[in-house]
């Protein structure tokens, strides 16, 4: 490994790769009869996930969540939703054969290019299915919260396309920094609100997005972006974005004939990993998890909920938060911005906790690293989120046998800024 | 120390009975505590107490206070920079206790603040500082078996919260509850409004039917003419951001009171 990571850092490396080959060398799959309660009618993954939220939610939550049975499973939403991810996403998308890459790393290293669907990122999947069922549900006002922007303008451009209104909330200090999307999302005709408390991040943004959908329940859908929130959220979201790996493990078996030994994704609030993971689950595959470490998990900057946080309740759902002695969210701290949310997906937190999933962490520097990798070696620039996925396929890669399946969450065009900023200091 | 270990909901026959005794119009006032200090808490508890008020809700200062608009919000973060913690309000509770004060005391707490310190802890720290009840507004009815055992455990009442939104809900929501019914006479986070939902009077007629317990309206009461409008359908009237805004702008307590009941 050519790494310039100092020492301290490289027995670091050693353990969290260590840890993830003792995982890899004894995966359990889950029994698929375990997958009928994942989760439980009130949307309980074991003890995590729930619904934590002011009664004034509580109907609105459970008329979702009917909307959700009856809508989404007949001929006439699916087929709705099918045409869209075709014609208009450009569903579906390829995986590719990183060959340059793999000699590299020293593995079998594929691809899934989510960065190539519309808009660039796999956030439009679950952005157009919600849209769709509020649609479906007659309610013509969209609210959503967005941290880098991504999921901002996959709301924007959904109700766009489908004559909706949209609002998008979103925290000061990410509109100063992802310009940009602001833009985007205004030049599509939506909203951006700027939202000023607290650490006027995402975090703040969702809190926002809540309480004006508590204010205006009746009339309007609140489009949220990740897995993450009250029931049915978390299920809503991996059901939209199962799609990326309904279709990565199709192709896997079509092009080799064989499943791979193991897939690995970014893990923010989580929406792209449960959507790669799900239909996996059952397989005798290994699955890793890798979050944002930011300056490191000891230095306290990070967005490392499963491996630097511990159970709570943040946005209306019981799981892994980064949180105080006295239960105070703490602030989360990555270069990417869309991993920079201090807490986890509850269908996450129960695969951490029964060992499904092997969850680990990189470092801003890591990540970073991976960016140029992957575009120097491949010509394909990816967000700096999906370049955390990448970055831990280096550590292990050349520990394993069989194909390792990377998802590209979305193209990296959005992180420039941050990236001329690096460079200017790496002295490229 | 007997009363407490033979009274099983000690917290709701001290509420029931404060409603009993007090004259209309009743009403619950919230302050946060700990904003800007605990002595200055600690002072409003008594001046409240003193204009009688039926119950004194305190809120616990929490990072992300999920429920409430930006003048509680504002007034969490000046009690958390102040270093307010949950032991300093459980303190402060010891302290109003021994000089005295007997209205029940009800604290607005936030469930992560609750699990954090553990439910059944939590519960039982409140009961040994003179606390009577427990709001907690983003814990659903669909969440709350754990709490309610702590409450049948310690005699703590956990205040039923109910909306507008909640009319389908209301039998099991008020089904075998103690202390009282908050009803949240508005849409939306905490703050005041200029006008009250119209749909409210009759709501509080169908909230009754599905309880004995006194029924207390808030969320958005600022001004005189709401407290007459709701006073012949509750039994108290709750108010906060209008209290709370009017303390952070250097109001008295007393001149507050004049405002809105003299």
């Amino acid at each position: 490994m050519h790494s310039h990571t100092p020492a301290p850092d490289l027995s670091a490396n050693e353990e969290r790769a260590a840890r993830a080959l003792k995982y890899l060398q004894d995966v359990r799959p889950l029994p698929p009869q375990e997958l009928q309660n994942l989760p439980d009618d009130h949307g309980h993954f074991g003890s995590f996930g729930g619904q934590y939220v002011p009664e004034t939610l509580m109907a609105a939550l459970y008329e979702l969540d009917a909307a959700r049975r009856t809508i989404m499973s007949t001929p006439a939403y699916q087929d709705a939703l099918r045409a869209l991810l075709t014609d208009y996403v450009g569903r579906p998308t390829p995986v590719t054969y990183a060959a340059r890459l793999s000699e590299a790393y020293g593995g079998e290293i594929y691809l899934k290019r989510e960065d190539l669907n519309h808009t660039g990122a796999h956030k439009i999947n679950n952005a157009l299915g919600q849209a769709l069922l509020a649609q479906k549900m007659g309610k013509r006002k969209l609210i959503a919260e967005t941290g880098a922007g991504q999921h901002g303008v996959a709301s924007a451009t959904a109700a766009a396309l489908l004559g909706l209104s949209c609002t998008v909330f979103m925290g000061e200090e990410d509109m100063k920094r992802q310009e940009l999307n602001v833009f985007r999302m205004r030049l599509l005709g939506a909203e951006v609100v700027p939202v000023r408390s607290g650490t006027r991040t995402l975090k703040e943004a969702v809190n926002e997005a809540i309480r004006t959908w508590v204010q205006n329940v009746e009339d309007t859908f609140y489009l949220l972006g990740s897995a993450v929130g009250p029931h049915p959220y978390p299920l809503i979201v991996r059901d939209l974005q199962r799609v990326i790996g309904d279709e990565a493990r199709a192709q896997m078996l079509s092009s080799l004939g064989r499943l791979p030994q193991v897939v690995l994704a970014a893990v923010g609030g989580g929406s792209n990993a449960i959507g790669m993971f799900y239909p996996f689950l059952s397989d005798p595959v290994g699955l890793i998890g890798v979050e944002a470490a930011g300056e490191g998990i000891e230095s306290g900057k990070h967005a490392s909920a499963v491996n630097g946080g511990s159970a709570g309740v943040l946005h209306g759902a019981y799981s892994f938060i980064l949180q105080d002695a006295e239960g105070h969210i703490l602030p989360a701290h990555s270069i990417s911005a869309g991993l920079d949310y201090p807490g986890v997906g509850p269908e996450h937190a129960y695969l951490a906790h029964t060992g499904r999933v092997f969850y680990t962490a990189v470092t801003d520097q890591e990540a970073m690293e991976a960016v140029y990798d992957l575009t120097r070696l491949e010509g394909i620039l990816p967000a700096i989120e999906s370049a955390h996925a990448l970055a831990f396929a280096k550590i292990i890669a050349s520990s394993t046998s069989g194909p390792i399946l990377i998802n590209i969450s979305g193209r990296g065009d959005k992180d420039i800024d941050t990236l001329m900023a690096h460079d200017a200091k790496r002295g490229v | 120390m007997n009363e407490l270990e033979t009274t099983g909901h000690r917290g709701h026959e001290a509420i029931i009975q404060s409603f009993r005794t007090r004259p209309a119009v009743r009403f619950i006032p919230f302050i946060m505590g700990g904003d800007p200090t605990l002595e200055a808490t600690e002072k409003h508890i008594h001046a409240l107490a003193r204009l009688g008020a039926t119950v004194i809700e305190i809120g616990v200062p929490y990072s992300d206070p999920l429920a409430d608009g930006p003048v509680i919000q504002e007034a969490a973060l000046r009690a958390l920079q102040a270093g307010t913690t949950v032991r300093g309000l459980f303190d402060l509770v010891r302290r109003v206790r021994a000089a005295g004060v007997t209205v029940p005391i009800v604290f607005l707490v936030y469930v992560n603040t609750v699990l954090r310190y553990g439910i059944q802890a939590f519960f039982n720290e409140a009961r040994a500082a003179g606390v009577e009840g427990l709001m907690i507004p983003d814990l659903s009815w669909e969440e709350s078996a754990p709490f309610r055992e702590a409450e049948e455990a310690t005699g703590i009442a956990l205040i039923p919260l109910v909306t507008l939104t909640s009319r389908h809900r209301l039998p099991y929501l008020l089904k075998d509850r103690t202390g009282f019914v908050y009803v949240v006479s508005s849409l939306g986070v905490t703050g005041t409004r200029e006008e009250l939902d119209k749909r409210l009077v009759s709501y509080l007629t169908e909230v009754r039917k599905n309880t004995d317990l006194p029924v207390a309206v808030g969320f958005g009461i600022s001004q005189k003419e709401h407290i007459e409008t709701l006073s012949p359908h509750a039994d108290a009237v709750i108010i906060g951001s209008h209290l709370v805004s009017h303390l952070a702008a250097g109001g008295s307590i007393d001149d507050w009171y004049k405002t809105l009941f003299a």
